[in-house]
């Protein structure tokens, strides 16, 4: 197993030195620069422009700054922002836990709802049961998530009023940010009614994050059952008389789980994607909308490290899966 | 700071008006985050909304609504014959806001204004470069370097500012968020914590309310400022919840999670007007979108040829269509509520068939041109891409091809100023002063019309040059009104530009028991020229 693990870490080296080069070419392809951003229609001579470009060191080759970048990096400086001046890793660190806390809710919602769905519909494969869960799945999958995020808001906050339309809780509840989790603080606050609060605040934004997820995972469990119970050990359990729940709880979702595992790993990414649109519709302040926003303004060192953490903790999360992958299935821990 | 649970913000407007009346918070939905909270640094409306107007104030203000200019921390001024030296009382008794972490000594004085203004000027000061990157943009887009030689203390209570030249716009420029007055004091004892970033981060300034707490991209706080030295604010806590999307900050209004909106879009309008707990407020903006022909390429060199496009474009399509009504045809390059607007103008007519007849008299046929659609939303254009479809099927109906072109924003912006320019560009300009010449000057100058100016029609006219530059140095207002006025009539032949909307986007807000609008001391000035509309809730 050690061996198992030094090797999967070693494979992280070259991939974050790629990233480093991708996240640094990536919003240098893009056309225009943060310079004629900050100016906006008020144009900027090209004198200005020069030395503003000097200040900032992108008047250098771009060899030259992806060096200055990665030497920073190597003594843990990500730069600071160009908007807002304040250092990348301090933003970071504070917008971090909420997009955690709402990807975390996400992903246990889609994984919850998702895994007995897909194993219900493979075990009742072509019921009505089936055939309802798996469309339903595939709308899902395919629905716009800043059109379903509004439909909802306009649903369940606008016409019910059964949830708040956005924010992570209530602005008359002021407490101290401790951990940067709402529902952590929001405990530690002590004030009535607080955690109830960032409960209900944290209801629509999950249910439209977790929706791509959760029908990725309905239909990836479905087949990935399907493709178990066809096979010989499932049968022989069968025909020794063992209960259908034994045979489906132990022999046939525990190998079915390591094509799931992966899935929900793959998910994580696709989470960071879907936070983008939905950290915008819920003004939920994490690290999606301050993403976009600064692909938007061009701001360099913003983009190029905000993408490398991100990068990096999708490569944790990745490592993790692959660790849980070598425990569920020891014949790949030899591989 | 008080706490109110929530089920009693979320049912009714009812219940929200008893709830403000008792603990006077004010939520406003804003919809763009902070850069910061040293307004110096920065450009961006949302960032001054939550640092320059709250927090701050300058020597000269605006008046409230309009771009009139009035004392602030200067109770009055006095200027020198040749229009160059500017004397400034100042205001005794102005205190300084406290926080956890500071406590004032002394009150707002001179020192406050020279270190003010230093810090932005000149590079050698400490100050200047007090977080890594920082530049002041404002302050050097209005000329600041160049037209101010020097800022002096006379007394504790006196300062005079010498110019370079004489400059008929000044008060209002120092009226502007960038000349905002930041404690000196204030900065000495951060200077000695070793915590520079803070004056950005946790600022002290005189205004109406004191920063509490920011939370970035979500909340920001501020309370009463009991000691304030104007009005005192009639709301203890002011709220902003931060919320970009203009759909969701309708939906937060309607379900009473906030009591005030900017910029509803418009397609939300009648839904607006037609709901009865919510009132939508207008207001001209100080603004004006544009469409600029590139007036050194032919035929729109020929001003015949592009008064024969202008006359086939129908604005009031356009204004109905895409802002939905909530704009105006323009027939100044500068918006009606400016002072030196004339009114007597008389705007090209839309008259397709005379447009014809006079493209043919220019001897134009099958022309067929490029107009330029930016790729992003401006409170002076909604939407672009439709803005130019409906001016390429007007133009169709003279027989005027038109293919529409984009670019990235940064792009657009570049690309349409380089010479040569192949194709009309729709763009806009919204003021910073309130002064005329912030919108002719940047827009139709000649000085502008080259790399790095704002003057997309690259129309260049030596005389009325000549005309802006006389009118800036002008210290009596008369007669720079006076000059203005010629200036908007010549401009009228010339045709450079097809101005589509004098007014602006729309502010929207609910209100239940707190009337934001008669609240003195909450001084959203640029935010009131800027916005076109506001809604108020009618359930009070």
């Amino acid at each position: 197993m050690i061996r198992f693990i030094l090797a999967k870490l070693l494979y992280l080296v070259p991939t974050f030195l790629g990233i480093t080069i991708i996240a640094f070419g990536f919003v240098r392809i893009l056309p225009g620069d943060p310079v004629l951003l900050m100016a906006g229609e008020r144009g900027v001579s090209p004198e200005r422009h020069a030395e503003l470009s000097a200040q900032l060191g992108y008047d250098k080759s771009l060899v030259l700054q992806y060096f200055d970048f990665l030497g920073r990096l190597m003594h843990g400086d990500l730069g600071n922002s160009l908007v807002t001046k304040k250092p990348v890793l301090t933003e970071f660190l504070a917008l971090f836990p909420a997009t955690v806390e709402l990807g975390l809710f996400a992903i246990i919602l889609a994984t919850v709802i998702g895994v007995p769905v897909g194993v219900l519909a493979a075990i009742k494969r072509g019921s009505w049961f089936d055939q309802i869960s798996m469309t339903t799945a595939l709308v899902g999958f395919s629905m716009p998530i800043f059109w379903w995020g509004l439909l909802l808001i306009i649903l369940f906050s606008g016409i019910l009023g059964w949830t708040p339309v956005s924010g992570r809780i209530s602005l008359m509840f002021f407490f101290p940010n401790v951990t940067g989790f709402m529902l952590i603080d929001s405990l530690l606050s002590g004030q009535k009614g607080a955690f109830g609060s960032a409960v209900s605040h944290l209801i629509l934004p999950s249910v439209v994050l977790a929706t791509i997820p959760l029908a990725v995972i309905a239909r990836q469990t479905r087949s990935a059952m399907l493709e178990v119970m066809g096979e010989d050990y499932v049968r022989t359990a069968r025909a020794k008389g063992m209960p259908p729940f034994r045979v489906i709880g132990i022999h046939a979702l525990r190998n079915a789980m390591i094509p799931v595992v992966t899935t929900i790993g793959l998910q994580i990414g696709v989470l960071m994607a879907g936070a983008i649109l939905t950290e915008t519709i819920f003004s939920w302040p994490g690290i999606g909308k301050w993403m976009i926003d600064s692909i938007s303004r061009r701001d360099y060192p913003v983009v190029q490290s905000g993408l490398l953490l991100i990068a990096g903790l999708v490569m944790l999360v990745n490592l993790a899966v692959d660790l849980t992958y070598g425990l569920i299935n020891p014949r790949i821990r030899a591989t | 700071m008080k706490y109110l649970s929530r089920s009693m913000i979320a049912v009714s407007a009812l219940a929200l008006m008893a709830v403000a009346a008792e603990a006077k918070t004010f939520v406003y939905c804003s919809e763009a985050s902070p850069e910061g909270f040293d307004p110096a640094p920065y450009t961006a409306g949302g960032t001054f909304d939550a640092s320059a107007h709250p927090i701050y104030n300058r020597l000269t203000e605006f008046k409230k609504g309009t771009t009139e200019v009035e004392p602030g921390l200067a109770e009055s001024w006095e200027v020198s014959e040749d229009g160059t030296e500017y004397t400034f009382k100042l205001r005794q008794g102005v205190k300084w806001h406290s926080s956890d972490t500071f406590t004032p000594t002394r009150d707002f004085n001179a020192d406050d204004v020279i270190f003010s203004y230093d810090r932005q000027g000149n590079a050698d000061n400490p100050w200047h470069q007090y977080t890594p990157g920082i530049t002041y943009e404002y302050y050097t887009s209005m000329d600041m370097p160049n037209l101010i030689k020097s800022v002096e203390k006379i007394d504790d209570y006196t300062v005079k500012f010498t110019l370079s030249q004489p400059e008929a716009p000044f008060l209002a420029n120092i009226a502007m968020p960038f000349a905002s007055i930041v404690s000196k004091e204030y900065a000495d004892a951060l200077d000695a914590a070793g915590t520079r970033e803070d004056l950005n981060n946790m600022p002290i300034g005189t205004g109406p309310f004191k920063f509490v707490a920011y939370q970035k991209d979500a909340v920001i706080r501020y309370a009463k400022n009991p000691d304030y030295w104007g009005t005192a604010p009639i709301i203890d806590d002011l709220v902003f919840a931060i919320t970009p999307d203009s759909a969701v900050r309708l939906q937060k209004l309607m379900a009473g999670e906030c009591h005030l909106m900017p910029y509803p879009a418009p397609a939300d309008l009648e839904a607006i007007k037609a709901n009865p707990d919510l009132t939508l407020q207008e207001q001209a903006g100080l603004n004006v979108g544009y469409l600029a022909y590139n007036t050194t390429v032919a035929p729109f060199d020929n001003p015949k040829v592009r008064k024969a496009l202008n006359m086939a474009i129908n604005k009031q399509a356009i204004v109905d269509a895409v802002f939905q009504g909530a704009a105006a045809p323009a027939k100044n390059p500068i918006p009606p509520t400016m002072w030196s607007y004339n009114d007597a103008i008389q705007d090209d007519p839309y008259d397709p068939e005379a447009a014809k007849k006079m493209l043919e008299e220019a001897g134009v046929k099958d022309l067929s041109m490029k107009i330029w659609a930016m790729p992003v939303q401006r409170p002076y254009m909604p939407n672009a891409r439709r803005t130019a479809e409906l001016m390429q099927e007007d133009l169709s109906k003279v027989g005027v091809t038109v293919e529409i072109i984009s670019y990235e924003w940064g792009e657009y912006l570049q690309k349409s100023m380089e010479a040569g320019r192949d194709g009309a560009v729709i763009l806009g300009w919204t003021g910073d002063n309130g002064d005329p010449d912030n919108f002719l000057s940047v827009l139709l100058s000649c000085a502008s019309a080259g790399e790095g100016g704002a003057n997309r029609a690259f129309w260049c006219n030596e005389d009325f040059s000549k005309l802006l530059k006389d009118a800036k140095v002008t210290a009596d207002p008369a007669d720079a009104d006076q000059a203005l006025r010629r200036r908007a009539g010549h401009l009228q032949g010339a045709g450079a530009l097809v101005h589509h909307r004098a007014f602006d986007p729309v502010c929207a807000d609910v209100e239940q028991g707190l009337r934001l609008r008669d609240e003195p001391a909450w001084r959203f000035h640029l935010r009131d020229r800027r916005s076109g509309r506001v809604i108020r809730a009618a359930a009070y």
